[in-house]
């Protein structure tokens, strides 16, 4: 009886005890910081704005893998299981394809909190401008693949209407105005200077405004001539060629902003002015304050989860770090052959003489001579110098009868006929073209190495191409000379000393093609020029149409080739030991690229069309 | 208690079957078929190209069940009976189709049982006569181009090109020709002739697939003349 009496007594007191700390059940949680703890120190918002520059969205990037940098003929995937990139003959409708509003939400409520919060106003007005940045970042990737989207400036909420929550699509110029707007307001509020690169500048607006611009005006002038069949009746598609002007000043405009140095002191990069290819390939690695040319990257560091597999994924065969991880990307003859003589002409490269003899070198990068630097700034050519040793591209050797041979040892000797690196039908992770890539792979010991890997960054806007797209912007409004003026600087840091004094569309096509190759440019580039449908036309391709045409916009490239090296043995010929040279159409390049109508904006799916029946289907679909 | 596995196999398998009874949804069995036809030719198009689609309502969400046209112009699907909305999308199909202006309007397709229907399309362009003659490996096609389409909405020829391939499949594709020749739209005036050169085949074969492909400017599918067997 004295038990249960205690017992209850205890019960009866703890009960009462618990009852009166009411914010018993309130306590913080650990785990998660609340909105307006977060929002109260800047080094918190620096975490959350981290994590959106972190799901921006690149076409190619480093982080999302080699094979982002494959498609287009531009380049062969050495791994037999991505052979689909030239075994394909169209591209599906939801190719390249994005829909992210889950992204712009968060970018809407950062921007919402970060107004709302207590943070100083030059914190803030900082911050909002990067929200602002990201967003229209964003939204310059949704309209360059899908045309015009829904604009969602605020976070919804829903309250028991959806309706109300439907945003029909907006028109395809109204979502570039936006994003040119957002720019234009923003810019002010961020930094000019030049040693931040990988968050929102001043100059990085200004790239973007002038690239998203430029991609307006040309969309609206050659959407007409050429490609009149992909539009919709409510301009959500396809924008007026009245408007073209108007956007091409404002790119125009933009660029010339960075290019006066009202952002900071941006410039080319000659850092070594020795071999200009060497220094071409260092924009790419060099992330110190010397590179004045990159305005706006995602970067890496070793040592970090942030780094990339590109240099592992691609590193030349024979000096892998990695063994038979190596090899994926080679880029292809066509490419290879677009780079331009010294004299600012066009040839293919010479394999054979004017009657159809092979010509033999005595190196193997002679074939090459006289070429445009970023040739070998781009490309690692047969006998280039990687990690301290030349790679070793063999095909085999050609004997004195005139038999390719591509088994056994060469003659005389124990060396096997096919070098390490290739180039053989069929045999992955090493050159199948006879090239590696170069841009982006890293120098560094132990950058092929799957424990470390690379922290080369990823360049998305870089002084070159606001050039490049001044020179545009000039050209298509009449401003011949100031449309030169531009273009030389780049083509002179290239190692093209002689000044071009003419200028046709065809130049600045294949000047933003060299130039700017493995960059995530070539697809919008050639969409925004409406040459897609012609340049890759899906009819299969000819050495002799490789051969011909070349700096032609027009000229169609759907397959990619190789340049296979052989060396020649004949001991009584004066040729024995030199090498030559063969165009060689690879055995798993079957498909060809064919782009259609349908393919210029990507679909809008099924589910996405259910959810809100006010968007309206892509053309040609 | 001793497990008998007999008597487990025994229940196991009853179950089994039974519930394959219960589980399996009926497959759909109305067949509907149909080619695109203009006056009763078919229309030959690239196989896989031009889609004609099937949307039904009331079943919530909205997507369309896809069918391809076949090369010589013929569709077809496995339905369940009920009403259906019929289209041939954008401005696919080198034709148009139930439309006044630029955009096409769909038709109600009532399934009941197996159905055929052919749809009535109004080409832009027909291949007419076509003749082929062989003399060694090349192939040569005498032909003439009907334009169908003259009034406002008419479109000019951008290209016409003679494919061979040696399967059955020919088209412009680039796996689907292994020798072509081609003429510009603006050369093409009454009667044709285009010759193409099959080169050597591995393994060899004594007789090659041609067809005559016309592309339409501003239009991706091209409309070809009916597939011929030629034997080299």
């Amino acid at each position: 009886m004295k038990k249960i009496l205690i017992m209850s007594i205890s019960a009866v007191l703890l009960i009462t005890a618990s009852c009166k700390d009411n914010n018993y059940l309130d306590i913080e949680p650990r785990d998660v910081v609340p909105t307006d703890k977060m929002f109260s120190d800047p080094a918190l918002v620096l975490s959350v704005v981290a994590d959106l520059y972190q799901r921006q969205l690149d076409f190619s990037s480093l982080d999302n893998g080699w094979a982002s940098f494959a498609d287009f003929s531009e380049a062969f995937p050495s791994e037999n299981g991505s052979s689909f990139f030239v075994q394909r003959t169209s591209w599906g409708w939801g190719e390249w394809g994005t829909w992210d509003y889950g992204y712009i939400r968060d970018i809407n409520l950062f921007i919402e909190r970060a107004t709302a919060s207590t943070l100083k106003e030059e914190d803030k007005k900082i911050f909002i401008a990067e929200g602002r940045f990201l967003r229209a970042a964003y939204y310059f990737e949704l309209v360059k693949r899908m045309g015009g989207v829904p604009l969602i400036t605020k976070s919804l909420t829903y309250e028991g209407d959806a309706l109300s929550l439907q945003t029909p699509r907006s028109k395809e110029s109204e979502v570039y105005d936006f994003i040119i707007s957002e720019l234009e307001a923003i810019k002010s509020d961020l930094p000019a200077l030049v040693n931040i690169k990988s968050r929102a500048t001043r100059a990085a607006a200004l790239a973007m405004e002038s690239r998203a611009a430029l991609y307006a005006a040309s969309i609206a002038k050659y959407g007409a001539q050429r490609t009149p069949n992909v539009t919709l009746p409510g301009d959500e598609v396809g924008i007026p060629a009245t408007m073209a002007n108007a956007y091409y000043q404002k790119a125009l405009a933009a660029a010339e902003a960075i290019i006066s140095g009202e952002a900071g002191a941006y410039s080319l990069y000659r850092a070594n002015s020795i071999d200009l290819s060497d220094n071409f390939a260092a924009i790419f690695t060099d992330k110190s304050d010397a590179n004045k040319e990159s305005i706006f990257i995602e970067d890496f560091k070793v040592g970090t989860n942030k780094v990339h597999s590109f240099t592992v994924n691609n590193q030349p065969y024979s000096r892998s770090e990695e063994g038979a991880d190596a090899g994926r990307l080679n880029p292809s003859l066509n490419i290879v052959q677009a780079f331009e003589k010294l004299d600012n002409t066009y040839a293919p490269i010479p394999t054979v003489n004017a009657s159809g003899d092979p010509i033999y070198y005595t190196n193997q990068q002679d074939i090459f001579a006289g070429r445009d630097a970023r040739l070998a700034g781009t490309v690692m050519l047969p006998g280039s110098v990687f990690k301290g040793a030349a790679i070793d591209v063999r095909a085999g050797y050609q004997n004195a009868a005139g038999d390719f041979i591509s088994t056994g040892t060469l003659p005389g000797s124990s060396t096997p006929a096919v070098g390490l690196d290739g180039p053989a039908d069929g045999l992955e992770f090493r050159t199948q073209t006879g090239f590696y890539i170069r841009k982006y792979l890293d120098p560094v010991t132990g950058s092929g190495r799957r424990g470390r890997r690379s922290d080369v960054p990823f360049i998305r806007y870089r002084y070159a191409e606001v050039l490049l797209n001044a020179s545009e912007a000039a050209f298509e409004l009449g401003d011949k000379g100031k449309a030169l003026g531009y273009i030389n600087q780049v083509r002179n840091r290239a190692g093209l000393t002689t000044p071009l004094n003419d200028l046709t569309f065809d130049r600045i096509v294949h000047e933003r093609r060299v130039e700017l190759v493995f960059e995530g440019h070539t697809l919008f580039d050639m969409k925004r020029w409406r040459l897609a449908h012609i340049v890759w036309d899906g009819a299969n391709m000819t050495v002799a149409d490789l051969k011909s045409d070349i700096g032609s916009a027009t000229k169609h490239n759907t397959q990619p080739f190789s340049l296979w090296p052989y060396l020649y043995q004949n001991p009584g010929s004066p040729n024995h030991n030199k090498w030559m040279f063969r165009e060689v159409k690879l055995g798993r390049v079957t498909g060809a690229n064919r782009f259609q109508s349908g393919n210029y904006y990507s679909q809008i799916n099924d589910d996405i069309l259910s959810r809100n029946p006010k968007i309206v289907k892509q053309p040609n679909q | 208690m001793r497990f008998n596995f007999k008597y487990i196999m025994l229940v196991a398998l009853t179950v089994m079957v039974a519930a394959c009874k219960k589980d399996t949804k009926e497959a759909p069995k109305a067949s509907f078929k149909g080619r695109l036809v203009y006056n009763g030719t078919p229309i030959n198009v690239e196989q896989n190209q031009v889609p004609v689609e099937l949307y039904q309502s009331g079943f919530g969400k909205r997507g369309a069940i896809v069918g391809n046209v076949t090369q010589d112009g013929a569709f077809s699907f496995l339905l369940f009976d009920g009403d259906y909305k019929l289209i041939i999308p954008g401005v696919q199909g080198p034709f148009r189709w139930n439309q006044t202006g630029a955009t096409r309007d769909s038709m109600s397709v009532n399934i009941s049982g197996d159905k055929t229907m052919d749809l009535e399309v109004t080409p832009y362009y027909l291949i007419n006569d076509v003749q082929y003659t062989v003399n060694g490996r090349a192939v040569t096609a005498a032909f003439s181009v009907n334009k169908i389409i003259t009034d406002a909405n008419a479109r000019d020829i951008e290209r016409v090109t003679l494919y061979v391939n040696k399967t059955q499949f020919v088209s412009s594709n680039g796996d689907e020709n292994v020798a072509n020749n081609g003429i510009a739209g603006s050369a093409v005036t009454g009667a044709v002739n285009l010759t193409a050169t099959v080169p050597t085949l591995t393994p060899t074969q004594g007789y090659v697939f041609a067809r005559i492909g016309l592309k339409i400017a501003g239009v991706d599918d091209m409309i070809y003349s009916p597939l011929q067997k030629i034997t080299l």
